[in-house]
């Protein structure tokens, strides 16, 4: 039978938030890129919360953006609310959070895709992956029979893979929204030796604004000032009217009519074989799990500007349709809602992403990348992070590059592929701030002057850009120093000014970082008694501000993320039969074998390798020195002797 | 890049002529500096040549400590290439652990089992063919570190580091699920809760801290069981020993059931000394466990009293405690002198080449004699014990040390009023702190009692 054969460098499946950015950053970075969708209308689709951002999730999205992904421009584009979380506590855990129109996203989003040089949409089902003998990729192949030669494929499927989504004893074979489940991959994954999981997530019910009465209802009002997501989009631009956000409560009778029909729920049931995430439980989780709460707070939130469709946040169910309407009409405010679409449960197939390496590259299958949902993440956020390593990794293997590998001490994005890659994943992975033990470095605010270097060094961030990252690094070292050395004397001024905001008053003369470092000043409180202060940007003051304050705690940090570096400088040989090591004990052979660690930091990581075990291929690698200096020199460099010298 | 300075004590942990702390790393001459003083107190070590001897006195303050002879080497000319002091004090054991214990309240931290060895490999001192041997320290260190450090913690330590360990965590759990969904979790007013518990906890750490100077975290010690047929007297001997009733004694045989133990101060040598049921072929179940345990201590012992009862004459249990005497290092007591002899000394070296000494548990006699040749096997290197103690004891205390200063700092920035995020960055690391005292590490802890015990919206 003819079919359609066609030649390209990257094929990206699935066009859902990890897939849009792989595509981009691959066809950003030259390569010919295909990407398909089981539909066009579905690209970038919010098939569960209508936001971007939130605790550590927004870091992610500065981090995307610092980069060159789109995440952060899309979301400045189409957000109707914003939120700078945690505005209370310290600057590492202030987070941004924006509503969205969903609708506009999708469409914002559609149009770059669609604008972008060498990179070619397509609607229609891979069905198998094409290798060859030495375990390359080759290739695609649709459900249709046409063939997709290529020499990279990132796969981004989603919650597509033979998904099914259950509502009580209701179960219907589709993917979110009721979309087309893709039913062809697995088999042809599981064929070229792929684990694969079994996971599961859930929505809550949309409800129709009309019949909703918010008088019973808290008003939830975004922030006065918004600050955008995008280091490149301009602050003034963000300033619009924004949407109304709205808070209620369960009450016992909800909690009632929940316990009383658990045995209907598939959850509960035992119809549901996928592991669900335990940080994003589902109302009927929460009623049992924590019985003695009296109520749970539930968010309604805006689908969008042009749909009066309203998402119940807090209120993910599978339950059945007649129980999830008695039990929504509980809530206050919610007495005669209209539900638009049910809640519902989804499970999924995913892999067990120990199988890939830090590059998002599969370690047994060449040319083979993914990202999202289907490396066992949630998230938009976690999944486009992912997507745009995949896709900037595909590329750089494509054109002979050293893979971009980010590590824990530098990004969130780091945290979240070593975390996946590394330690042993039963749930839905989602980001959180107590993940990243560094921080206190890896602050929303400053994901620019990580990163932004990274992504020009790439090749996905402008000249002129990396310019600005230079000049604002420059003029933030030079205000801290100025900072450090001027001295403010006791004079009248000066202590009326302490005395306004109760600080103590100076006995002597006092440099502007020692009192920017008391806990009720800050830098800014300070410019009436610091004549000599340029007027500076409000990003480089916020540096200067934070850099100077937690100075102590922030030195701390720096120590030990030298120690951390000391370890992941040590890399170590791939397909590598650990049992050849001498006394390492054979619970960590088994582990160390089945992960082929990159490095000794993250060998040490492994659950089940002991300091013991690490300190034992820490004196193989040297011995490796001696007995096979020609891998030992590939592996290290010459690296060794200026960390290991004194 | 610049490496931690380490410290330990390089000769035995036994008293003996000499002791030597040895110290490794970038601020061992700092560290040396404060703590030394010559004669006339106007020497620094650290700008002195390499290579030389310094004769003078070691100083926690304004308390002397020791009488020492300090060699300074400077880098790179060193076992490990790193700058190495070493401090040779007399040698006892008082005295090498106070100074150990100085060095590392200046900033050395204790070193890990095999850790100069690794450093010197590390660092490209030693050559090849040494490096398997080096694998063999790292293992067989590292797995008696670990077996000490969690069979020696007294059972009441390990249960309160525990529980202090818990308590931080959930506390821990409770600001990072706030962080995470703010929305939900508000911390209003969560200070006062916060600082009440940190103090709680302080308390209990200091008083922990406290008891680890009477030596009540660690054993350490002798350790010396105490094997015989039921009725022999063993307990009879503990008590002498200990000077008080501690095990229970009666005619019946078969009366102790339990393994008891007691410390003891013998002229300075501590024994851990365990009165185990006495062996015998028996029925009674209970009793049976007793001797099963019995055999298990005496494998694990340093030293073994055997005591037979005089009056009686040996049989088949006898044999089999001398099968298990053969390799060890033990001495015979011919207990019940006081009563007829039925089994002699001489009856007794036809199968044991062991020393024998007759006593009377019962009328005090024969004690002294025992006492003379337990302090004499030692002070001949007969009768040794696992070092490893003592310096794990130390690094439990450190552990326990840095614990205690990271709640500290948690109240600090409470003081301070500095926003909660910042709270728990030194819990965690009083967590970790108390995590390496007890042989657990972090891994997913946190990520789980925050799932486990608070509810996240979405």
């Amino acid at each position: 039978m003819p079919a359609i054969v066609e030649n390209y460098d990257v094929v990206v499946v699935g066009a859902g938030h990890a897939g849009c950015e792989a595509a981009l950053a691959s066809a950003r970075l030259g390569m010919e890129t295909i990407i398909f969708t089981v539909s066009v209308d579905s690209i970038a689709l919010m098939p569960c919360n209508p936001n971007i951002g939130g605790s550590s999730k927004g870091h992610i999205v500065r981090e995307i953006d610092a980069l060159g992904g789109e995440m952060g421009k899309n979301i400045d584009k189409t957000f109707i609310q914003s939120k700078m979380l945690n505005k209370s506590k310290g600057p590492a855990v202030h987070s941004l959070r924006a509503q969205a129109d969903k609708m506009a996203y999708t469409t914002e989003m559609r149009k770059v895709l669609e604008n972008t040089d060498h990179l070619t949409i397509r609607q229609a089902e891979i069905s198998d992956i094409i290798t060859d003998e030495a375990n390359h990729i080759t290739g695609v192949k649709t459900v249709s029979g046409a063939t997709y030669h290529c020499k990279a494929v990132i796969i981004c499927s989603g919650t597509y893979l033979n998904a099914r989504c259950l509502t009580g004893e209701m179960i219907t074979y589709s993917g979110p929204n009721g979309l087309q489940a893709a039913t062809h991959l697995t088999n042809s994954l599981v064929e070229h030796g792929v684990e694969m999981y079994r996971f599961k997530t859930g929505t809550p019910a949309r409800i129709d604004k009309r019949s909703i009465d918010f008088s019973k209802m808290e008003e939830q009002f975004g922030d006065e000032r918004v600050i955008p997501f995008s280091f490149t989009t301009d602050p003034e631009d963000v300033q619009i009217e924004q949407v109304s956000c709205w808070l209620t409560y369960t009450n016992p009778t909800t909690h009632e009519i929940i316990r009383a029909n658990l045995h209907r729920s598939p959850m509960y049931s035992g119809v549901i074989e996928g592991t669900g995430p335990r940080y994003c439980p589902s109302i009927e989780d929460k009623v049992v799990k924590f019985a003695e709460k009296e109520r749970h707070q539930i968010f309604i939130e805006p689908e969008g500007l042009h749909t009066n469709e309203m998402y119940v946040g807090g209120m993910s169910s599978s339950l059945p349709e007649d129980v999830q309407h008695a039990m929504y009409r509980t809530l206050p405010g919610l007495e005669n809602a209209k539900i638009v679409r049910n809640a519902y449960a989804i499970e999924y197939d995913c892999i067990n992403p120990n199988q890939l390496y830090a590059s998002l590259e599969f370690k047994n299958i060449h040319g083979l990348f993914s990202a999202g949902q289907f490396n066992g993440s949630s998230g938009y956020e976690e999944a486009a992070g992912q997507g745009l390593v995949a896709g900037i990794n595909a590329a750089m293997k494509i054109q002979g590059r050293e893979p971009l590998v980010l590590d824990r001490s530098e990004s969130y994005i780091g945290v979240l592929i070593d975390d996946l890659v590394t330690k042993e994943t039963f749930e839905p992975y989602r980001m959180m701030t107590s993940r990243a033990e560094y921080r206190l470095l890896l602050r929303q605010d400053n994901a620019d002057m990580r990163l932004t270097k990274k992504g020009y060094e790439i090749g996905l961030i402008s000249q002129e850009r990396y310019d600005w990252v230079c000049e604002k690094e420059r003029l933030i070292e030079e205000e801290i120093v100025r900072c450090e050395n001027v001295k403010i004397g006791a004079s009248k001024e000066v202590q009326a000014l302490l005395e306004r905001y109760g600080s103590i008053p100076l006995n002597t003369a006092s440099t502007i970082a020692e009192l920017i470092r008391r806990p009720e000043l800050d830098y800014e409180k300070l410019a009436p008694i610091d004549p000599e202060r340029k007027p500076l940007a409000y990003d480089v003051i916020e540096q200067v501000n934070i850099l100077i304050k937690y100075d102590g705690y922030i030195k701390r940090q720096i120590k030990q993320v030298e120690q951390f570096k000391r370890l992941e400088k040590k890399k170590l040989p791939q397909n590598f039969d650990y049992s050849e090591i001498n006394g390492l004990r054979i619970e960590a052979v088994q582990k160390l074998n089945k992960y082929q660690p990159m490095n000794i930091g993250q060998a040490s990581r492994i659950s089940g390798v002991s300091p013991a075990d690490t300190s034992v291929i820490l004196v193989y690698l040297e011995q490796l020195k001696y007995s096979n200096p020609d891998l030992f020199y590939q592996l290290n460099g010459h690296l060794e002797e200026e960390s290991d010298g004194k | 890049m610049k490496s931690d300075t380490i410290a330990a004590v390089a000769t035995a942990m036994s008293p003996s002529g000499i002791g030597i702390i040895r110290l490794s790393g970038d601020e061992s001459l700092e560290i040396i500096d404060k703590i030394y003083r010559s004669k006339m107190n106007k020497k620094k070590i650290s700008e002195c040549d390499s290579h030389t001897i310094h004769y003078g006195y070691i100083y926690d303050g304004e308390e002397m400590i020791d009488e020492v002879m300090v060699l300074l080497m400077k880098a790179p000319n060193t076992y490990t290439k790193e700058d190495t002091i070493e401090i040779d004090c007399h040698g006892g054991v008082f005295v090498m652990k106070r100074i150990l214990e100085t060095v590392i309240k200046y900033g050395a931290r204790p070193a890990e089992p095999g850790e100069f060895t690794k450093r010197a490999f590390l660092n490209g001192r030693i050559d090849l063919t040494q490096a398997e041997s080096v694998i063999d320290v790292i293992n067989s260190k590292n797995s008696f570190a670990l077996k000490s450090s969690l069979s020696q913690l007294k059972g009441s330590v390990l249960t309160d580091v525990k529980k202090i360990r818990g308590n931080i965590l959930h506390e821990i759990a409770f600001i990072e699920t706030a962080l995470d969904d703010p929305e939900h979790i508000s911390l209003d007013g969560y200070n006062e809760n916060l600082l009440s518990v940190v103090n709680h906890e302080r308390k209990e750490m200091k008083r922990l801290l406290d008891s680890s100077d009477n030596g009540r975290i660690l054993k350490e010690g002798i350790n010396t069981v105490i094997l015989g047929k039921p009725n022999a007297g063993k307990s009879s001997l503990l008590n002498v020993l200990v000077g008080e009733e501690r095990a229970i004694v009666t005619d019946i045989a078969g009366t102790t059931r339990d393994v008891l133990e007691e410390q003891i101060n013998l002229h300075g040598i501590s024994l851990n000394i365990m009165d185990t049921a006495g062996i015998r072929n028996t029925e009674d179940v209970v009793e049976k466990i007793g001797v099963t345990k019995a055999k298990e201590y005496a494998n694990k012992a340093d030293f073994i009293i055997y005591v037979i009862d005089s009056s009686t004459a040996l049989d088949e249990s006898d044999f089999e405690i001398m099968e298990i005497l053969k390799d060890k290092k033990a001495v015979v007591l011919l207990n019940k002198s006081d009563l007829e002899v039925v089994t002699s000394k001489e009856e007794v070296e036809k199968h044991l080449d062991k020393t024998i000494i007759p006593i009377s548990a019962k009328e005090n006699t024969g004690i002294t004699e025992l006492e003379e040749k337990i302090k004499e096997m030692f002070f001949h290197g007969e009768v040794t014990f696992n070092d490893e103690v003592y310096i794990t004891n130390i690094r439990q205390k450190n552990s326990l040390q840095d614990a205690l200063d990271s709640l500290n700092l948690v109240v600090q920035s409470i003081e301070d009023d500095m926003p909660e995020d910042f709270y728990s960055i030194d819990l965690m690391s009083a967590y970790e702190s108390l995590g390496k005292m007890i042989g657990e590490s972090v891994e997913d802890d946190l990520v789980n009692e925050i799932f486990s015990k608070f509810c996240m919206g979405k």
